[in-house]
């Protein structure tokens, strides 16, 4: 009899189910997820059918595995996801909102979950109903003139925002050089007004983070085509000089872009066309609630003034003489498509819902709830974090690290930390005029219970900070994998997987890796 | 941190070095420490004109991405573009890794600041 065996054997250590390869090192070759009838017609060889066309070359890594490999590969990898079913973004910035199941039920209404792009205008009425009156919705909201709800998300809209404020100027005789752009800015600003052809110049912020006034006048000259502002800032607080900004815009010619990220705050509070916006965006995904980052896609509608209306996408919603609703194409100045078909439908729809189901008294509440919840937070932390600025916070408020950051405690890692926690990361690092920067949105969706966690959770990290310095700087502790080399990955990137040269058969005993 | 003495710098972090009628400009030593690893720097084109204060480029680390300003007016005769494969050795040593070479026209930004100056203005912008 051979001896008993001692010991564990080294790949039933862990299970694939606590860890992962990639699909493609799954594969063993010849495995299928399907089974075919056998064929009863004359097989046709694709090669001599198609000829050039034919590929065949570097099919080798293609995964081959059966039908529940793939789906508990898929389910596993699902269940690793963090998700605001789950528990809070307190992602400053990016308003990371619940997702109302209402929205959801009204998305999927047979009629609507299965309209087709090319239905003729008569049988699409019910869609095109929904995009006007999403329309109206948002003008109202935002105090603009008209709108496109074209836009895929919101840097997207920023892009089509200028290109409008570009058109206009060249309408004008000159699409003018400059654009100005905050200190404080988003990033997708600059690149915004680079991939539109206009130089970038930077606007200072004075010492409570907000536009200089004098220097914004300094600055603005004929040679400017618009202003970028994010308003609130992306501190979080009210530009209160907002019309006199506006002004000192207009008075050379330029035109007022205001970035709508921060809508969440404003949303039936105030209106940018009445404080003197000529464009803006707006993000469905943040602030109408509709599904944000991976499980987007993303929303983000341009509302702006009458004299931009001549430039926006082909085609918009119109009202036939009849009553009923049409697409008008025959629109000479427009700056052209910006999207496929007229948007990401599915995304107007969810809006549409959580808008009127709030109603006006709602969204208004929604925006006094969100920023309640930021000075909640800010009320409840200030003193264990510095507080950089002490403006009145609206719907975001803006920490630093400089009080952890003296015993090698950083932002990023109390953020990582926070993974310990339960929580998402708050937003690391941004905006840049704060060195060391925590921002954090709760957004209006968190109760006192909720939002009472976060701020036990942050200030047990404080408090590990000072006594246990190595324990956050080497967090996270209860995730699959720590701290990952992210400037490797930024500066060698592997973009795409490749098969081992001598790719060995893959056998049941080598299938289950050394972990 | 170190700045060196013949060097003159832009509060935006850039160093200037004059030799004759050319102008050396990288980044300072506070500002690669600040930015974290590099991971790109964009560059400019040789034969662009800059003004005193334009922006020429922009270094991109894991934490952010930062605009570069020229010190110095001038048109851009020579760039780094050992930069394009090792964005590192700015970090490894900022004072030596120059970015663009200038053929200057003679103007300069107002407030270029000696190495104590800049060493000073850098402790009050941080606080410590």
């Amino acid at each position: 009899m051979a001896d008993k065996f001692v010991g564990t054997p080294i790949k039933a250590t862990t299970h694939v189910n606590q860890n992962e390869d990639l699909i493609f090192e799954k594969s063993s070759s010849g495995k299928k997820g399907y089974r075919l009838a056998q064929l009863d017609v004359p097989a046709i060889d694709a090669a001599s059918l198609l000829g050039a066309a034919v590929r065949t070359d570097d099919l080798g890594a293609m995964p081959e595995l059966s039908e529940i490999e793939i789906i508990r590969h898929f389910t596993r990898l699902s269940t690793w996801n963090y998700a605001i079913d789950l528990g809070m973004y307190p992602l400053g910035s990016c308003t990371m909102k619940y997702n109302p199941r209402i929205n959801e039920a009204v998305a999927r209404l047979e009629g609507l979950a299965e309209a087709h792009p090319y239905q003729p205008e008569s049988l699409s009425q019910g869609a095109l109903g929904i995009m006007k009156l999403l329309s109206d919705c948002l003008i109202e909201i935002t105090g603009m003139d008209t709108i496109t709800l074209q836009p895929a998300a919101g840097a997207h809209g920023e892009f089509t925002g200028i290109l409008l404020a570009r058109a206009y100027h060249q309408s004008l005789g000159n699409p003018r050089k400059k654009v100005l752009i905050p200190d404080s800015a988003h990033g997708t600003n600059p690149a915004t007004a680079a991939v539109c052809g206009y130089q970038v110049a930077n606007l200072k912020s004075n010492a409570q983070g907000m536009v200089d006034l004098a220097e914004l006048e300094r600055m603005v000259d004929e040679d400017v085509a618009a202003l970028m502002l994010t308003n609130p800032s992306t501190i979080g607080v009210f530009e209160s000089d907002i019309h006199k900004i506006a002004d000192i815009l207009h008075a050379k010619g330029a035109l007022l872009y205001m970035d709508g990220a921060n809508m969440n705050a404003l949303c039936g509070k105030t209106r940018p066309g009445d404080f003197g916006a000529d464009v803006m965006h707006l993000n469905l995904h943040k602030t109408f609630s509709t599904p944000h980052g991976g499980g987007g896609p993303g929303s983000g509608p341009v509302a702006c003034k009458k004299i931009l209306e001549p430039f926006l996408p082909t085609p918009v919603v119109k009202t036939n003489p009849d009553g009923s609703l049409g697409l008008d194409y025959n629109r000479p100045q427009s700056v052209g498509r910006v999207r496929a078909w007229y948007g990401n439908f599915g995304m107007f729809i969810r809006a549409l819902a959580y808008i009127l189901a709030n109603g006006p008294d709602g969204l208004r509440q929604t925006t006094e709830d969100a920023v309640l919840n930021a000075n909640y937070i800010r009320a409840k932390l200030e003193g264990t974090f510095e507080l950089p600025y002490k403006s009145p916070s609206l719907h975001e408020v803006v920490f630093s690290d400089k009080l952890q950051a003296k015993n090698g405690v950083k932002t990023g890692d109390m953020g990582k930390r926070l993974i310990d926690y339960g929580f998402h990361a708050y937003t690391v690092s941004f905006p840049l005029v704060v060195n060391g920067a925590m921002m954090i949105e709760p957004t209006e969706s968190e109760s006192r219970e909720e939002l009472d966690l976060l701020i036990d959770a942050l200030k047990q990290i404080a408090r590990e900070a000072e006594e246990n310095p190595e324990l956050v700087q080497n967090a996270p502790h209860s995730t699959r994998l720590q701290r990952l080399d992210e400037t490797t990955a930024a500066r060698k990137p592997i973009l795409r997987w490749k098969a081992p040269v001598a790719s060995t058969q893959l056998t049941p005993d080598s299938a289950a890796k050394e972990w | 941190m170190s700045y060196p003495e013949n060097y003159r710098y832009a509060k935006s972090h850039e160093w200037l070095e004059v030799d004759g009628k050319t102008g050396i400009i990288g980044i300072t030593d506070y500002a690669q420490s600040s930015l974290g690893d590099i991971v790109f720097v964009e560059l400019p084109k040789v034969g662009d004109k800059l003004d005193a204060g334009s922006p020429f480029g922009s270094v991109e680390s894991v934490k952010a991405v930062s605009e570069l300003y020229s010190p110095a007016a001038g048109t851009v005769t020579e760039i780094n573009e050992a930069l394009n494969d090792e964005p590192e050795t700015i970090n490894t040593d900022a004072n030596e890794t120059w970015i663009i070479k200038l053929s200057l026209t003679g103007d300069e930004s107002d407030d270029l600041l000696s190495a104590a100056d800049y060493e000073k203005f850098v402790a009050e912008e941080t606080g410590h």
